[in-house]
């Protein structure tokens, strides 16, 4: 009896002597230290890699840089038909997928409650985010570019892409409209409006900041995206002349420059424009949530 | 809004709204079901005329003789992904923690969108980086051909920071303020707080943000096309150059034709049941932790 005891209390004595060697306030400063390192780590790595490709490239881009068209596969001359693919094929993306994005937000947050209609279009949206850019491309290629016989072209890539954002979209607006106030919808019925009256009149204005901040975030994916494109939209270097023509968008000119060693400066001059239009479009996405955020307080 | 109730019959109206956005709402799972439909039809041929074993546990792949094996490039994507992984989680999860409970709020209002910025980065820019700055570095200090297993994996790991920080941050901010509070009355520092409570609170959400970070480093393609030397053998060493499932769809689809490119789709479907299954696995966590809070 009195020796179990005993070495109850030397496993006390134990556990005491050992609580005062480590102190919790010294672990917790260190662990501190620690994290701060790794967040110092991640937002170092974007400045490098920013930094890194603004330095060698931002010389290269100059006024005729970006005005000419390419002269022998990019070794030398400008990135001008790549930009003018770039906007268009984006531009048509976002075109398609916004007002169905949006749409399905709609339809999601005011027109039902949880049942099978809207679990399959959850379900189609979560599934969809997964998918990898180049399961993206295989398909616009089979689907756009040979069963629906449009080619290579600014419209295959477009629709392409558009099937891409389509779930960014579709969240994004959702959650804004989740943050429209309920007391808005209930003043609006209140006053004899329809569920629709309801949506033009009062939630989409109100969410219309957050949504233009999703739709902002998908052009900047758009924008920066390769493996879809490049099967899809093809890779030619000519200004395209109708929207069946083929394109080379910016992301897909700097990656055959680069991986064909093509021409180094002009590798970095074409990643250069597409860090700043990417930067440009982050901030104004960023400038738009915040002013967003900021009056529905 | 405009439209007199008087002039026309608005029930009518509203009905077909409804109508027309349930339609547009079904295009997600109608795409889902198109992009399913396709692949599967242009792949699924050459897999079932070779065997669906043999496909996949080929270690041979020469389409130019007909011999179409992806145990290779399954054994790279596992290898990358796992070293991405071995980057990216303990980075990414301390990172979150961070930003979530410890910084000062100021900061971590300049800090989170500046990480978030990292998702925005085009993949071709990470992988010129990680070829122009990472591969030359391993070369030179660790040997062999510099292209490999650990420049893919190093590339990965950094582009999947974003999923898992914003994920697991808002897994960490959703944990009731009271448990935090609680701790901290009780004279606990913030590690135990957040190594006590708040990372147990949270493992669904962190779980969730690991396994989406794998979707997206199973899936990613250009960047790693450009650092990982794309060789069709099985990687022996970390150092050894390696070829994803990704990458061999990605760097074969411009030129192949036939039986090859037919393989090439038959890679796409084992690639997309890769991903949905992950899918699947981190849908199931992150709902598993909503009934259990």
């Amino acid at each position: 009896m009195n020796l179990v005891k005993e070495e109850e209390a030397r496993k006390i004595d134990r556990y005491i002597e050992n609580a005062k060697k480590v102190n919790q306030h010294v672990i917790n400063a260190r662990v501190t230290a620690a994290f701060a390192g790794a967040t110092a780590l991640t937002v170092g790595l974007l400045i490098f890699i920013i930094v890194y490709i603004l330095s060698r490239g931002f010389h290269m881009v100059t006024p005729a840089f970006l005005l000419e068209t390419p002269r022998q596969m990019g070794r030398a001359g400008g990135i001008y038909p790549a930009i003018v693919g770039t906007i268009l094929v984006t531009g048509i993306a976002v075109v398609i997928a916004a007002p169905v994005g949006v749409a399905t937000a709609i339809y999601l947050t005011e027109y039902t409650r949880e049942s099978w209609l809207p679990r399959i279009v959850r379900f189609g949206t979560e599934n969809l985010a997964g998918i990898p850019s180049i399961i993206f491309g295989l398909f616009g290629f089979l689907f756009f570019v040979i069963y629906l016989d449009l080619g290579w072209s600014i419209l295959s890539g477009a629709l392409t892409l558009s099937a891409m954002i389509l779930p960014t979209i579709v969240r994004t607006s959702e959650e804004a409209i989740k943050a429209v106030p309920n007391a808005y919808r209930e003043i609006s019925y209140a006053l004899g409006s329809t569920r629709w009256q309801t949506v033009t009149g009062v939630i989409l204005p109100t969410a219309l900041p957050g949504i233009v901040t999703g739709v902002v975030l998908a052009i900047g994916r758009s924008i920066g995206e390769t493996a879809a494109v490049i099967f899809t939209a093809g890779a030619s270097l000519r200004l395209p002349e109708s929207l069946l023509d083929p394109v080379r968008t910016l992301p897909v000119h700097f990656y055959i420059l680069a991986r064909e060693g093509i021409s180094m400066d002009n590798a970095y001059g074409t990643a250069a424009v597409l860090i700043v239009l990417i930067l440009i479009i982050n901030i104004a996405a960023y400038s738009i949530m915040n002013r967003f955020v900021a009056k529905s307080r | 809004m405009e439209g007199d109730p008087m002039r026309y019959p608005m029930r009518y109206r509203e009905a077909v709204i409804e109508k027309t956005l349930v339609i547009v709402a079904l295009s997600a799972i109608a795409v889902l079901g198109l992009i399913i439909l396709f692949i599967f039809k242009e792949g699924s041929p050459i897999m079932a005329r070779i065997g669906v074993i043999r496909f996949i546990a080929g270690a041979k792949w020469a389409p130019s003789r007909g011999v179409f094996g992806i145990l290779p490039m399954i054994w790279g994507s596992i290898w990358v992904t796992l070293g991405a992984l071995i980057i990216g989680v303990p980075l990414g999860l301390a990172c979150a923690i961070f930003l979530a409970e410890m910084a000062p709020a100021r900061a971590s209002a300049i800090l989170k969108p500046a990480v978030e910025l990292l998702a925005g980065i085009p993949s071709v820019v990470y992988g010129f980086i990680g070829l122009v700055v990472l591969v030359p570095f391993i070369r030179r200090w660790f040997g062999g051909p510099g292209f490999s297993v650990l420049a893919a994996a190093i590339v990965l790991g950094i582009m999947i920071l974003p999923t898992i920080i914003s994920i697991s941050f808002d897994a960490f901010k959703a944990v009731p303020v009271a448990y935090r509070d609680g701790m901290l009355a009780l004279g606990a520092t913030r590690w135990q707080a957040i190594r006590m409570v708040i990372l147990p609170a949270a493992r669904p959400g962190i779980v969730a943000a690991v396994i989406l970070g794998m979707g997206r480093a199973v899936g990613e393609t250009m960047a790693v096309i450009m650092v990982a030397g794309n060789a069709t053998k099985i990687p022996s060493s970390i150092l050894a150059p390696v070829r994803t499932l990704t990458s061999n769809i990605a760097l074969e689809m411009g030129y192949a034709a036939g039986e090859h490119r037919e393989a090439l789709f038959a890679t796409g479907i084992v690639l997309f049941v890769v991903i949905a299954l992950l899918n699947l696995t981190a849908r199931l966590f992150a709902t598993g932790g909503r009934v259990a809070r």
